[in-house]
């Protein structure tokens, strides 16, 4: 795996690293010097396990859909984090992080939302454990992802809408750090992706790594081979596309497909489109591609998905576009909604607007009848519902 | 070689020192070297002008709202090196930084940023998001060629080895940040936890002196700070003070006087 690890300071290529005020060292560092180790501790381990399979509902299935295979002329199988407990693969970093955070003796949780999915993830293992919980949100996405707001309310915790720039998941990253800054102490931010300062990003697609591990080993139970053609997953910050392709990282016969959110269009002004519209630059204490203007200030991205709606993307997918590991597509909000009714209606899943991405990004793909294709299905459409309606007219 | 300003300063006046921190391009697009000139003839010692960034991560709401009003007058980087450039006609002497967000200042490209600002004069440099270690690997020689000296944060968490290790690395100023928080903060709350601090770090005896900063916001606060500092850090509380005024330069005198100035008495 090595060629895809981040090095002792946290860089992939030329992307990662740990750009972050002073205020914040001794917490990044504490983390940083002994994640890698806590990981490891066979009580860490079992409890991880343990509560993945018996809380999270672990091994999640891995779904052949007849039906969108016979659509898209190729095999398709579905990995099913939809039906990870609350809803997406976000909670498979939050066990983790919260046992980390145990073990590092911290008291108090904070947590950045965009979908809501991270915050109520986040939510869950709080009350789960005991810990105060507060979750940053962008009013913008308190309004899209209201049942995930009331979700968060419901499990004890404290939603605070993030008020400045756009109104989104960059915005309530920025608050989440602030609050950082300002408990030094007693606090750990479980970030909710593949971002951040080193050693985020690793520890993170770490966590996640149990995606591809199960694709791997249900894939040869039931298709009699280890490696299908495509990996296929939607990249916001990229955790759930880290994960599921960790295991294929080494692997030159899988091609990985990573998904950003166009938006209205990559040219409209309103995309999130990171490594189509994105340069080298700086977003969350990490160097990787930022879309920004000519003077290096960070523009506001668009998409409807709130989960997708990033000006940046995690320091490995930078390295996985810049050294063309991965092929990144780009899917507007209008194809998204269509995939989420094609699917809704061909396999009776009601998928996340996120993940609806990576369905739409099928067609782009020049799938021959023998591929097989797995499609990470990060999360279900629960909280998109009322999005759905309006947009698609069946109200 | 050119001079060292703060060596200079340091010298002649070696406590009570204040520094005022504006951001640029506000009120106004071009207020930023007029204002300089006034804050400095009114009495700060140093100066520190803050490149205005849209995602300002350290900074509480006051810099929050004056970085998104400069950035919507339209001040870039590139704009303020140009305003600069002719700048110590007016300002001789007194010490001047810039500080930022390292973003604008990569695209910008280091040493474009380096040489232009060390060609308007500017002496030190204060870029949040650059840790020390980056610093020391990547731009500690462009740093000095080009006459300019980076300050370093310290806060209550830094250990004493750090704080060594930062001390070592430049010959300016180690800013303190007065406790936990960001810019703007209430963090001189805590007034024993502070004077603790400030007495921990005065003890250690380092090389370069110390300023402190965040949540500075008048008399008592900058008094308090100087007494186990060689001086304070004040920027949100001045910026209020210049929101919504008719005069921005007749709002920055009174404020400085307010801080400098004999104590006002009690009506
Ligand atoms: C279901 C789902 N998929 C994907 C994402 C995007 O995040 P990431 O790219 O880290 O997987 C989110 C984020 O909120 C989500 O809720």
């Amino acid at each position: 795996m090595s060629h895809y690890q981040p090095d002792a300071r946290g860089y992939y290529g030329p992307f990662g690293g740990a750009f972050i005020p002073e205020m914040l060292y001794p917490n990044v560092e504490e983390l940083r010097a002994q994640y890698l180790d806590i990981l490891a501790d066979e009580s860490f381990r079992q409890e991880y396990q343990q509560l993945l399979r018996d809380y999270v509902g672990r091994p999640t299935p891995l779904f052949k859909a007849e039906r969108l295979s016979k659509h898209f002329g190729a095999t398709i199988y579905l990995k099913r984090e939809d039906l990870c407990h609350t809803g997406a693969h976000k909670i498979n970093n939050t066990v983790g992080q919260i046992l980390l955070a145990e073990r590092l003796g911290k008291k108090r949780i904070i947590a950045e939302t965009g979908a809501g999915q991270h915050g109520v993830a986040t939510a869950t293992v709080c009350a789960l454990r005991g810990l105060e919980c507060i979750v940053y949100m962008g009013a913008v996405d308190m309004e899209r992802q209201k049942p995930n707001v009331a979700r968060m309310r419901m499990l004890g915790a404290e939603v605070r809408p993030a008020v400045s720039g756009s109104q989104t998941l960059k915005d309530a990253t920025n608050e989440a750090i602030r609050d950082w800054i300002s408990n030094p102490t007693d606090t750990h931010y479980i970030i909710g992706s593949v971002v951040g300062p080193h050693p985020y990003p690793d520890l993170v697609a770490r966590l996640q790594a149990v995606i591809s591990e199960e694709m791997r080993r249900q894939l040869l139970e039931q298709a009699g081979r280890e490696l299908p053609d495509y990996v296929v997953a939607c990249v916001g910050g990229g955790s759930n596309a880290a994960g599921a392709f960790y295991h294929f990282l080494d692997e030159p016969a899988v091609e990985l497909v990573a998904v950003e959110a166009a938006g209205h269009g990559v040219d409209s002004g309103k995309s999130a489109a990171t490594t189509v519209l994105g340069r080298p630059g700086i977003i969350h204490g990490s160097r990787t591609l930022l879309m920004q203007d000519e003077h290096g200030q960070i523009t506001e991205p668009h998409s409807i998905s709130a989960g997708l709606d990033y000006p940046g993307i995690g320091p490995l997918h930078a390295f996985l576009a810049d050294s063309r590991r991965a092929r990144f597509l780009s899917i507007t909000d209008a194809d998204a909604l269509q995939a989420a009714q094609l699917c809704s209606r061909l396999e009776g899943i009601i998928p996340a607007l996120e993940s609806a991405h990576a369905i739409a990004a099928l067609t782009a793909l020049p799938l021959q009848a023998d591929d097989v294709v797995v499609l990470n299905l990060s999360g279900r459409g629960d909280k998109d519902l009322e999005t759905y309606l309006r947009e698609l007219h069946l109200a | 070689m050119a001079p060292n300003r703060f060596k200079t300063l340091f010298a002649r006046k070696p406590q009570g020192l204040l520094n005022l921190y504006i951001t640029a391009g506000y009120p106004a697009l071009h207020d930023t070297v007029p204002l300089l000139q006034t804050l400095a003839a009114a009495g700060a010692d140093i100066l520190e002008i803050g490149v205005p960034f849209s995602d300002p991560l350290a900074d509480g709401p006051v810099i929050q709202q004056t970085s998104s009003v400069a950035l919507r007058n339209g001040m870039t980087l590139k704009l303020l090196l140009q305003e600069l450039q002719g700048v110590r006609e007016h300002l001789p002497d007194t010490p001047l930084l810039l500080m930022g967000y390292l973003n604008p200042v990569l695209q910008l490209g280091m040493e474009e940023f380096c040489r232009l600002a060390s060609a308007a004069g500017i002496d030190g440099v204060i870029l949040p998001d650059l840790p020390a270690e980056e610093y020391a690997a990547e731009y500690q020689e462009l740093f000095r060629q080009h006459n300019l000296r980076p300050v370093f944060l310290i806060t209550p968490q830094t250990s004493e080895a750090r704080i060594r290790r930062l001390d070592e690395l430049t010959d300016s100023f180690l800013y303190l940040v007065s406790g936990p928080g960001l810019t703007g903060g209430n963090q001189t709350a805590d007034h024993g936890a502070q004077q603790a601090y400030l007495q921990r770090v005065e003890a250690l005896n380092l090389r370069n002196p110390r300023l402190v900063g965040f949540g500075i916001a008048d008399k008592a606060s900058f008094d308090a700070a100087c007494r186990h500092a060689h001086g304070a850090i004040i920027g949100s509380a001045l910026l209020r003070a210049l929101d919504g005024a008719a005069d921005p330069h007749q709002a920055a005198r009174e404020f400085v006087q307010r801080i400098i100035g004999p104590p006002i008495p009690a009506r």
